[in-house]
């Protein structure tokens, strides 16, 4: 069958076999559940009924599909059913990659901070690689501008204060190569 | 297509639907209604942005490792002679999503997904052997937040 997704499918990698078996994996999920992952990973149908569109490729109706991603959105296994931008299409041509080389003792607080500040999108903490890589903390920043990135890193330079060392912004220059993530095992049908 | 071809109709879209979709029967309906629109017009509309490149992608955004996956950040220093070859060899590895240059003697900076956690190490060690680089892999520790919002 073929209905539009974003962005537009050609093949599929693999196609969902249907689901036969109730057994949960070490995630909680079935073989159905695994169906739906695959079904969708390219993306929703943008169609009126996109769970009865999901439905017919892994042999399920409609509202089940629906009550097994709400299932999946309260456990998180979906962050959540979104748009996601082009960065430089709207405008945010400057996007850096901030890392802070913050106290351990002071990392996980300061890190919760900083990442409710304006124009963070992702925030983590990560190991360090001594000597050359001192950082631990990271915090991508977008910006319709370099001069806007920088705004948004003196903050967050305030917020760590002395706990922070050392700082850098590291600025994408091109994108080598950007997919979406392959994410679903084959589900065990048993 | 660029921010100048969207009209106002559009940018009200884009950023309703960066917070999410609501999980109900006729999910597009609801939030056309929010907008003041039909339901049709929000797919055409939704369509055209994708098939625009506004939107990269539209659709369940997966927790990699809450499905039993592998998920890293990895870097490499490329020499800047190499730096064509070393592209392609790395891009080469399905597991690699994203890949971007940044400015910084690492200056490879790549994404690595896989079906396993365990894939990773080998995957990693792969990517060593092809480039003939130390991999400096950077795993997140923990996670204080992952939520990307553009306004428009």
């Amino acid at each position: 069958m073929s209905v539009s997704t974003c962005p537009s499918r050609s093949a599929p990698d693999q196609a969902p076999a249907g689901g036969a078996s109730a057994e949960r994996d070490a995630q909680g999920l079935d073989a159905f559940d695994r169906d739906i992952v695959l079904a969708t990973q390219a993306g929703l149908p943008l169609v009126p009924d996109p769970w009865g569109a999901v439905g017919r490729e892994v042999g399920l109706d409609g509202e089940a599909v629906l009550e097994r991603m709400r299932a999946m959105q309260e456990r998180g296994v979906i962050r959540r059913v979104a748009a996601v931008p082009n960065h430089y299409r709207l405008g945010y041509v400057a996007n850096g990659m901030t890392v802070w080389d913050v106290d351990d003792a002071e990392v996980e607080r300061l890190g919760r901070e900083v990442a409710a500040i304006e124009g963070v999108s992702h925030c983590y903490r990560r190991p360090r690689h001594l000597p050359h890589w001192p950082y631990n903390l990271f915090a991508m920043l977008h910006g319709r501008s370099r001069e806007e990135v920088e705004r948004q890193a003196e903050a967050l330079r305030a917020r760590l204060g002395e706990a922070c060392r050392d700082h850098r912004i590291l600025y994408s220059s091109r994108i080598l190569k950007k997919t979406g993530l392959r994410l679903a095992r084959r589900a065990p049908h048993a | 297509m660029t921010l100048e071809d969207l009209d106002d109709v559009d940018r009200r879209l884009i950023n309703r639907l960066q917070e999410g979709l609501p999980l109900v029967t006729r999910p597009y309906a609801a939030v056309a209604e929010e907008l003041g629109i039909t339901e049709g017009d929000l797919l055409y509309r939704l369509e055209r942005l994708c098939e625009g490149g506004v939107l990269s992608r539209f659709g369940p955004m997966y927790h990699a490792e809450r499905l039993g996956g592998g998920l890293t950040l990895a870097a490499l220093a490329v020499p800047e002679a190499d730096y064509e070859r070393i592209t392609q060899a790395v891009n080469a590895f399905p597991e690699v999503a994203h890949n971007y240059r940044r400015e910084h003697a690492l200056n490879m900076w790549f994404v690595l997904a896989t079906e396993t956690a365990e894939a990773i190490a080998s995957t990693l060690a792969e990517i060593e052997a092809v480039t003939g680089l130390p991999v400096y892999n950077m795993p997140k520790e923990e996670e204080f937040h992952v939520r990307l919002h553009l306004p428009i």
